[in-house]
């Protein structure tokens, strides 16, 4: 049965890429759709027969076959079901199936073949991701890993005919594949030093070793695989592609990098969190990175005028959080946050699909603006999703966020706890920020065909329509209108899974994950604590909630009072510190600091190597930063074949040479 | 009797003329006959050690390399026809259309 | 002198006998007459697959010099199969182009014995003889269009380096026979094994032009340079040939001159073919990111593959020496089917083998551009495919043997070299194709080699372990 739920989605796959084309637009949507919802009803009632078990022993495992096996190393295709994976299969296939309803109206415009293309690389995505979280070993996590890689690499670079999306895919490809280079040597690291690969085996066989003090391999294969994690889940310093992937379709925005693909790098350490526990270095260095990326990512959130690329720095904010709370120890609430997040930031995103669609592509929140009247769905639900990722009570952004917060400063990283109550601010300013200026005050849009240009080069599809005025303007058609409600219903309640005991709340969802992070030996509830200390940790933790909640409160109010009640205010601080201002809308430089430091020096040493060589052209498609590195070396070591043969076997007798000097002078 | 050293030495040298011509001279068909000396140095070396270890083995290989240089160089010849017809020249610099 | 003599070259007696039997059929061809000359070839490589399987486990040997052991068996499977995919390919292009069919299919039948023998070789000197037979072939083979100017370039440099090279590995022979006073390898391997030789300088002068001779074969750097000439020139069903069944058949001789006869020496030769691995993996893939011809970006890679391969000798483990047999079955299958789809791509007029070329190939031949995506990721080792689990098993067998940096070097690499893999997926699936003529469709037979060739790519990344088991067993008998 386990292995029903990612393979309905490969169905969906093979379908929809070797006859789409052929079908109607409604029956390849339809039915990537329905396998979908099909394999959500699996995992639920999969996840419903995990639950019925006593909360020691919740694991279902299925063994599909023996993968590799050589002497005494066998690597098993085997799924494995256990609170941490169910938590994941319940979000990917939950939030997955709303995505596929919404993206068969979103996509309406695209031609017949197109539609089916995409729907076949969203089924495609959602079957290795599945594979990444119920794989019960690092080689399977590796597979859905890599392919979502994949999936992600082709879904932004759908519009295939815009140039950005070309070099956004090729940007996100590039980053992720550095990342998984580390990923791939710490798991043979891991290999060769545990001599399995299987999450169990290797948490039992840390579990009864002691911590590493100082670093040591531990720490090392963990580092790795942290660098991994920054790659896929865009943290400092491998972030900076996911702002670009938002040149793909937003649904993909919405699904695959902010609700699903970019949070495995947070799942891959709560899988490991027995062996990062091992290493307090790394865990300190996760901790770290998550906090300066949930700042660093929140500012930069602020000056941004793209909907969709202030959600996106939004995201790598919010993953900030995540591994902050992974960093510090809090897996549970990490996971938490992962879990709530996933609900408001899909929200988000199809509520800005939502409005981008309703104004045929245009992007820019500066000319939006009033659109709450003509989008009330739109507008309630992102409000919702605003409020919950403002982390206002009761949302749920709140109870997660919360507890991340709480955990950073009760185990002792008090710095890191001031960090994440700045981002906090920083959150709640730039979502409203977002929401008063698309939303509230006066429509600042073209009123005429002179903005229909510019939403024509964004988008060839949307070449029929001769312009948007005020009053083309419609709000999501219904299939869209569903999944936002529905969505904006779960952000608002989900919170509540996770009460914690300071609101007089139990934390289920803290107790459902807990066994999945401790070694299988030792399994069994927290600790429990004296009545004394839980009473002043109670205490603590109801300080600490009310202090976010007046941050979150002041952040509103601020971008209020910026925004909206005095619009000049932000022109005028703009004006007055023009340094800060430009820093902040150029991303801090990071860009250019890359583009200057490797590949300007590298893609001179290609263009001299070019011109001495001969007039070739390096492919047009190759315009590409990593690429030209590469590339330049290339064009410079491919003039050593010169074409003459007697080069080629002087060239041979000197390999000769050198192999004899080497045995004569060693 | 003439030591083991002498013949090495002498097949060396001979190994390393071929050598030398194939990567220097200009023109196919020394080049052809350059690997040829190459091969026959070779032969040279391997009748001297059957020689020295007073067994027949090194001079029976030395006739299957040379059944097997007869038939490259039928290859080769066969070849540098083909080659001639194309561009008329023999300078192994004219070929190099294929490159980098 | 009974039957039982023979049985270690039944499998070879068959492909000379197709072999022969071809050669006639075509000499008493009328000129016009159309003959089955591929189902004949065909005939003789399925009656040798049949003789293989059946003298599996069996250990003959016959002469002395010959053996059939699982080993070399295993490679003959993959060598045979290599030969079976090419017929088949070539049955519409050959007569599409106007090649001598005759002589193609005799050359490739010999060039198949060549291979099949190099693999079950005993004896250096039988080793030799067996790789000129393959080489000698294959040189015409790669001139086979004998009108083409590029194609003959090919062929002579390819001949002229490959003779070189055949006089280096030939010197190597000579004195591995002076020091052992024997061409056996079972002899050599005693002699060395009983007396330290690490200080000989004629045995490691012996190693060092063996190394020259067979890397230059294998296509390893700095001896690679021949092959993305040779590959480009020649056509794209001999390349696809030839970058598989002749790397297989030296990589096999390689591994097992090596790993057997030469295994006590090995913390000598070792640090060598350190180096020469990593620097081919580095340079193969480095050079391969500007090329813009399909043939000759494939070359690189398969240079790069070579160093791969080589990694699996460095490491000279029990996983290592099974996993080089994975890897070349995986990456036979892999090349000849990315071959084959350039091959029947192009024409004669429109080789169709340039990068710009499979712009849109997504909307013009679906089912082709998906199979190539399939074939691109397996090299680009991407899992689930054949060439995932191979380069998985062997750097996992490079780090059992605690050489780390050739796996972080491996691995670096297989990074870089995806993006010029992705570059031609690009082309295909993400670009509008320009003026230029649409290829032509593509022959039923041959798309349905490639579907299977295909399927087999995916079933050796999705079920790997019935071939490993069969890898790991082969090894057994023998090293």
């Amino acid at each position: 049965m386990l292995s029903l739920i990612p393979l309905l989605p490969f169905a969906g796959f093979l379908v929809n890429a070797s006859m789409g084309r052929r079908l109607p637009k409604a029956a390849s949507g339809g039915l990537a759709s329905a396998v979908m919802v099909a394999s959500f009803l699996v995992a639920v009632q999969q996840v419903w027969a995990l639950a019925a078990l006593p909360a020691g022993e919740r694991a279902l495992s299925q063994t599909v076959f023996t993968w590799i096996a050589s002497g005494d190393f066998v690597i098993d295709l085997t799924f494995r079901l256990d609170p941490l994976s169910a938590v994941m299969i319940l979000v990917i296939t939950g939030i997955g199936s709303l995505i596929h309803i919404y993206s068969t109206a979103y996509m309406h415009e695209e031609t017949g073949s197109e539609f089916a293309r995409y729907f076949s690389y969203l089924n495609l995505f959602v079957f290795f991701m599945l594979l990444l979280v119920l794989g019960s070993n690092f080689l399977v996590m590796f597979v859905g890993w890599e392919g979502v890689g994949l999936c992600s690499y082709l879904l932004i670079g759908f519009y295939y005919t815009k140039k950005a999306a070309g070099d956004a895919s090729k940007k996100a490809f590039i980053v992720n594949r550095i990342g998984d280079y580390a990923f791939i040597l710490g798991t043979l690291l891991a290999l060769v030093t545990f001599g399995t690969l299987d999450f169990q085996q290797i948490a039992g066989q840390v579990a009864a070793m002691p911590p590493e003090v100082t670093f040591g391999t531990f720490s090392l294969i963990t580092l790795l695989l942290f660098i991994g994690a920054t790659g896929k889940s865009a943290q400092i310093p491998l972030y900076t592609w996911l702002p670009d992937a938002m040149e793909g379709p937003t649904p993909v925005s919405a699904l695959i990098h902010a609700a699903t693909m970019v949070t495995a790098g947070v799942y891959m350490i709560g899988r490991n969190a027995v062996l990062f526990e091992a290493a307090p270095l790394t865990l300190t260095i996760v901790a770290v990175v998550g906090a300066l990326t949930a700042i660093f990512a929140g500012t930069i959130a602020i000056a941004q005028n793209d909907i969709k690329r202030v959600l996106a720095y939004s995201t790598v904010s919010q993953l900030g959080y995540m591994f902050l709370a992974m960093g510090v120890g809090a897996f549970g609430a990490g996971i938490f946050h992962l879990f709530t997040h996933a609900f408001f930031k899909a929200l988000l995103f199809l509520g800005s699909g939502a409005v981008i669609h309703a104004l045929h592509h245009e992007q820019d929140i500066r000319h939006m603006g009033g659109l709450k009247a003509k989008l009330p769905v739109t507008y309630w639900t992102f409000l919702i999703g605003s409020i919950a990722i403002a982390g206002v009570p009761p949302l749920a952004g709140f109870f997660s966020k919360d507890e991340v917060l709480f955990y950073t400063f009760y185990n002792g990283h008090q710095l890191l706890w001031v960090v994440g109550v700045i981002t906090s601010l920083l959150t709640a300013t730039y979502m409203f920020r977002l929401v008063f200026l698309t939303f509230h005050g006066e429509y600042r849009g073209p009123q005429s065909a002179q903005g229909a240009q510019r939403a024509h080069g964004a988008h060839g599809a949307a070449a029929e329509h001769s312009g948007h005025s005020e009053h083309s303007v419609h709000d999501a058609p219904p299939a869209m209108a569903v999944v936002l409600i529905l969505l904006a219903i779960g952000s608002a309640v989900v919170g509540f899974l996770g009460v914690p005991h300071a609101l007089g709340g139990h934390n289920q969802f803290g107790e459902w994950l807990h066994p999945s992070f401790v070694a299988p030996a030792a399994h069994g509830m927290a600790e429990a604590a004296s009545a004394a200390d839980e009473a002043s940790k109670i205490a603590l933790e109801r300080l600490l909630m009310a202090i976010s909640v007046l941050v979150a409160l002041a952040g509103i109010a601020l971008a209020f009072g910026v925004w909206v009640r005095r619009p000049e205010i932000a022109d005028r601080a703009a004006a007055q510190f023009p340094g800060v201002h430009r820093l902040l809308l150029n991303k801090y430089y990071v860009d250019e600091a890359y583009d200057a430091a490797v590949v300007q020096p590298i893609h001179r040493l290609s263009q001299d190597g070019l011109w001495r060589a001969m007039d070739v052209k390096v492919v047009d498609g190759a315009v590409n930063a990593a690429g030209q590195a590469v590339g330049g070396l290339s064009a410079v070591l491919r003039l050593v074949q010169t074409g003459s043969v007697r080069s080629y076997a002087a060239s041979t007798f000197l390999g000769a040479v050198v192999i004899l000097g080497y045995f004569l002078w060693r | 009797m003439i030591p083991l050293s002498y013949y090495l030495v002498l097949s060396g040298a001979l190994f390393a003329i071929g050598t030398a011509g194939v990567f220097l001279r200009r023109n196919i068909i020394t080049l052809l006959l350059s690997v040829e000396i190459m091969l026959n140095a070779v032969n040279l070396t391997f009748v001297a050690f059957g020689r020295q270890q007073g067994v027949v083995d090194g001079q029976i290989i030395t006739f299957f390399v040379m059944t097997v240089a007869a038939a490259e160089a039928a290859v080769g010849l066969g070849l540098v026809i083909a080659l001639f017809r194309g561009r008329e020249s023999l300078n192994p610099e004219a070929f190099t259309a294929l490159k980098w | 002198m009974g039957t039982s003599a023979f049985d270690a070259v039944i499998p070879v007696i068959c492909v000379t006998l197709a072999g022969l039997v071809v050669l006639l059929a075509e000499s008493f061809r009328k000129k016009q007459e159309r003959m089955p000359l591929g189902g004949l070839a065909l005939i003789g490589l399925i009656g040798a697959v049949i003789a293989c399987v059946l003298l599996w486990d069996r250990n003959a040997t016959s002469f002395g010099m010959v053996t059939a052991d699982n080993y070399a068996l295993f490679v003959n499977l993959i060598i045979l199969t290599v030969g079976i995919l090419t017929v088949v390919f070539s049955q519409h292009t050959v007569e599409r182009d106007g090649l001598p069919a005759g002589e193609y299919y005799a050359l490739l039948l010999f060039a198949i014995v060549g291979m099949m023998l190099m693999v079950q070789a005993t004896d250096l000197l039988l080793v030799f003889l067996a790789l000129e037979t393959m080489s000698i072939a294959v040189y015409v083979l790669t001139g086979i269009r004998f009108n083409d100017a590029r194609g003959t370039e090919a062929a002579f440099k390819y001949f002229l380096l490959g003779a070189f090279a055949s006089a280096f590995l030939l010197y190597g022979i000579a004195f591995l026979f002076g020091v052992t006073g024997t061409t056996s390898l079972d002899g050599i391997g005693t002699v060395v094994a009983a007396q330290s030789m690490s200080g000989n300088p004629m045995i490691l002068a012996a190693i060092a032009l063996l190394i020259v001779g067979f890397g230059f074969k294998v296509g390893v750097v700095p001896f690679h340079q021949w092959s993305p000439d040779a590959y480009e020139g020649a056509p794209a069903l001999v390349t696809g040939f030839m970058s598989t069944g002749v790397k297989a058949a030296a990589m096999a001789a390689f591994a097992r001159i090596f790993l057997s006869s030469l295994e006590p020496m090995i913390t000598d030769w070792a640090p060598v073919l350190w180096g020469v691995a990593a620097i081919t993996m580095i340079l193969g893939t480095v050079v391969g990111v500007a090329q813009t011809n399909l043939k000759r970006m494939l070359a690189y890679s398969s240079i790069a593959h070579a160093g791969y391969l080589l990694v699996g000798i460095v490491a000279g483990n029990e996983v290592g020496k099974a996993a080089i047999l994975f890897y070349l079955a995986a990456y036979a299958l892999t090349n000849v089917a990315g071959f084959a789809i350039i091959g029947l791509l192009g024409t004669k007029a429109a080789p169709n083998d340039d990068l710009r070329d499979y712009a849109g190939l997504w909307h013009t031949h679906p089912a082709l551009a998906g199979l190539m995506t399939i074939v691109l990721l397996s090299l680009g080792g991407f899992p689930p495919t054949a060439g995932f689990i191979a380069k998985w098993y062997i750097f996992s067998a490079a780090v059992g043997s605690g050489y780390y940096w050739l796996a972080i070097i491996g691995f670096l690499s297989s990074v870089v070299s995806v993006f010029f893999y992705l570059r031609i997926v690009v082309m295909m699936f993400m670009t509008e194709r320009d003026a230029r003529p649409v290829p032509l469709p593509v022959a039923a037979s041959a798309m349905a080699g490639l579907a299977v060739t295909v399927a087999a790519i995916l079933y050796l990344g999705i079920l790997p372990s019935r071939v490993i088991d069969l890898a790991a067993a082969s090894i057994s008998t023998v090293f």
